[in-house]
């Protein structure tokens, strides 16, 4: 694992910490991952925005040292996108949970896709609601419990965030876990350096809620449920499968927009 | 100058060109779609970005992330997109961001009457978004009006550092009337005048955007003091950075101006009316003028903050107040509250889409609090 130095720390804000993460959450992973991959994109804090939604993925820009827009439930790819169109200069990740991606914002999430504006999302999956405690969400497999599906389990068919990405036209769309910290900041930097809408989905632990709820257990145990959940036979088990599923070059919804503007109009 | 036939709405875009507007989201609905594709026809070859969104929610976030980019950005909706984007308009008052919202009226509440006018949305403009705020909201009567409202309005959103909404209808958003050609200044975008060296990046100092070389800051719609930084465990810091805002907008002598007398110096009676309704007002009280009736009308420019000085001087003047507006009674309850028992004021609205008539206006102006204003100016039981 690349050790975390003096220039991985310049992007992490001190000031914010401790955070507001549980112990044994997956989200500092995450933001130690993001940090990793953009040190080693070579840039500065001050040309990054983190942007987050609403929920404990949204927090993470509170402790990037970048640029932070904190937005709204599930709308942090729209202003994302307003952003990135503005200043096409920044660095723009949106950091935004399975909840806030997929239920409230599901449609600004196909959208983004569909549009293929250079932003990265970083899908924090731990398929259920952290914050509000313990709900389920359109993630949740059936069966699983949770605070709003306590008897029989959730009932509900699941999304796949990474077919739904694809479905909807996205040209860079992956998926690891926080149990792979070798491969999950491999994966931000080249969805970071991908010209277009990328999507990078992050199986997270989240311990309090989805592992108490489902006698998974703490921390430890629920990476390695993350692993078992990953393993070559996820496709047999309701499991998720890892790895880039798609990196493509189509034409940049950015650079379209600009060459509509050299042009003198339409 | 040319005159050239111009409608409501693409003097609105016009307005929004000459302030320096560079970006623009929206989602097409009538009555305000021309703005939308006004604003696509011209944008892009003054180098600036359109936007067409998935929704309003959308469009209203895309306006909030291009002002944080540094962008002067607009939107432009009708009654059920403004009401979806209130919890972005919160969010742009939290967290002081200037932008401009047009909203071109139309008969509600619901999907409503898509094609007729209304004077529905003026508390929403106020009041729509949860908590409490500032709020600077403007309207216009004419054509010409509606490009200057709107130019104002990215003037008043740098300077206070909020969303400023501007109320439209739609007659006047779909009318045609001629104006001067405007002219538009040359393409590009102006400094912001905030610099964050010296000063934090909120609270009552000028705005500045993310990057152009300045440190980094946080943005957020929880609860936070002048450095920006999440303060959950009190509200204090933000209540003092909105109550600050509220208190520079109701001090600012730009808005307490927002108002335009007609015939007032011998008015016994007068109407009170803004927007499209003001034209009908304005044609009822010189029909009355003209048969010797001495009645006067003070139209609003500024509906809010609501120009009570201006108010409350009329009502110590006259012996009753009419307010007419297309609602079944909105901006006349803050009017009653600001003059406070000093006058009579009564109301008179319709919320059926249809315009209040002169003559509808003109007998109850007559009328007004069950006398009969005579044209010797004093009042006898009617």
């Amino acid at each position: 694992m690349p050790k975390m130095g003096q220039s991985v720390d310049r992007f992490l804000r001190r000031e914010m910490l401790p955070t507001v993460w549980c112990p044994g959450c997956g989200n500092g992973s995450i933001a130690q991952a993001l940090a990793m991959a953009l040190d080693r994109l070579g840039t500065e804090p001050k040309d990054v925005a983190v942007v987050g939604g609403i929920g404990c993925s949204g927090r993470t820009p509170f402790y990037m040292a970048t640029n932070a827009l904190h937005t709204t439930h599930g709308r942090a790819l729209a202003f994302a996108t307003g952003l990135k169109l503005a200043q096409p200069d920044l660095t723009v990740v949106v950091t935004s949970g399975d909840g806030d991606s997929l239920a409230i914002g599901g449609n600004h999430f196909i959208q983004a896709a569909r549009r293929n504006l250079d932003i990265t999302l970083l899908l924090y999956n731990n398929a259920i609601y952290g914050m509000t405690g313990g709900q389920a969400a359109p993630t949740t497999p059936v069966g699983a419990h949770t605070t709003t599906s306590p008897a029989t389990g959730s009932v509900e068919n699941a999304f796949d965030a990474v077919e739904l990405a694809m479905a909807a036209g996205a040209t860079f769309v992956a998926r690891t876990t926080t149990f792979d910290m070798q491969e999950m900041p491999v994966f931000i930097e080249r969805a970071l350096r991908h010209h277009g809408f990328s999507l990078v989905e992050i199986i997270t632990q989240c311990p309090t809620y989805y592992g108490r709820l489902n006698h998974i257990g703490e921390a430890p145990a629920m990476l390695l449920w993350e692993r078992d959940m990953t393993d070559a036979q996820a496709g047999q088990h309701g499991g998720w499968n890892t790895g880039i599923f798609r990196e493509e070059s189509r034409p940049e919804y950015g650079d379209q927009l600009r060459r509509r503007q050299s042009g003198g109009g339409a | 100058m040319a005159l050239r036939m111009t409608m409501g709405n693409e003097a609105a875009a016009m307005g929004a060109l000459a302030a320096g507007c560079d970006f623009f989201a929206g989602y097409p609905i009538t009555p305000a779609t021309e703005i939308l594709e006004e604003m696509g026809r011209r944008l892009p070859a003054r180098g600036g970005v359109f936007l067409q969104m998935e929704d309003e929610l959308a469009a209203m976030a895309a306006v909030i992330g291009a002002a944080w980019g540094g962008a002067r950005a607009m939107t432009a909706t009708s009654g059920p997109g403004f009401s979806l984007m209130q919890e972005h308009i919160g969010y742009a008052a939290l967290t002081q961001t200037p932008c401009v919202v047009v909203d071109a009226q139309r008969g509600g509440p619901s999907t409503g009457l898509p094609t007729l006018p209304a004077q529905g949305d003026v508390m929403q403009a106020r009041f729509g978004a949860h908590g409490d705020r500032p709020a600077i909201v403007l309207t216009a009567s004419s054509v010409w009006e509606a490009y200057a409202a709107t130019r104002q309005a990215f003037a008043l959103a740098e300077r206070h550092r909020t969303p400023v909404v501007v109320l439209l209808d739609a007659v006047i958003a779909h009318m045609r009337e001629p104006v001067e050609i405007f002219d538009l200044p040359p393409p590009g975008r102006a400094p912001w005048p905030g610099s964050r060296t010296t000063k934090p990046p909120f609270g009552r100092h000028p705005f500045a955007p993310f990057g152009g070389g300045r440190d980094p800051i946080v943005v957020t719609g929880l609860s936070h003091g002048e450095d920006g930084l999440p303060t959950t465990g009190s509200g204090q810091a933000a209540e003092r950075i909105l109550k600050d805002s509220i208190t520079a907008i109701a001090h600012d002598p730009e808005l307490a101006s927002g108002v335009e007398g007609f015939y007032l110096d011998d008015a016994r009676w007068a109407v009170v009316a803004y927007g499209i309704t003001a034209r009908a007002a304005q044609a009822a009280v010189e029909s009355l003028r003209a048969a010797g009736v001495p009645v006067g009308l003070l139209k609003l420019h500024v509906l809010w903050p609501l120009p009570e000085a201006a108010l409350i001087h009329l009502a110590d003047r006259v012996d009753g107040i009419l307010v007419a507006e297309l609602n079944l009674g909105q901006l006349v309850m803050p009017i009653r509250a600001a003059v406070a028992g000093r006058t009579p004021v009564e109301f008179v609205g319709r919320a059926d889409g249809l315009l209040l008539a002169p003559e509808e206006i003109g007998a109850r102006l007559r009328t007004g609090s069950g006398s009969v204003v005579t044209e010797q100016g004093g009042r006898r039981d009617a």
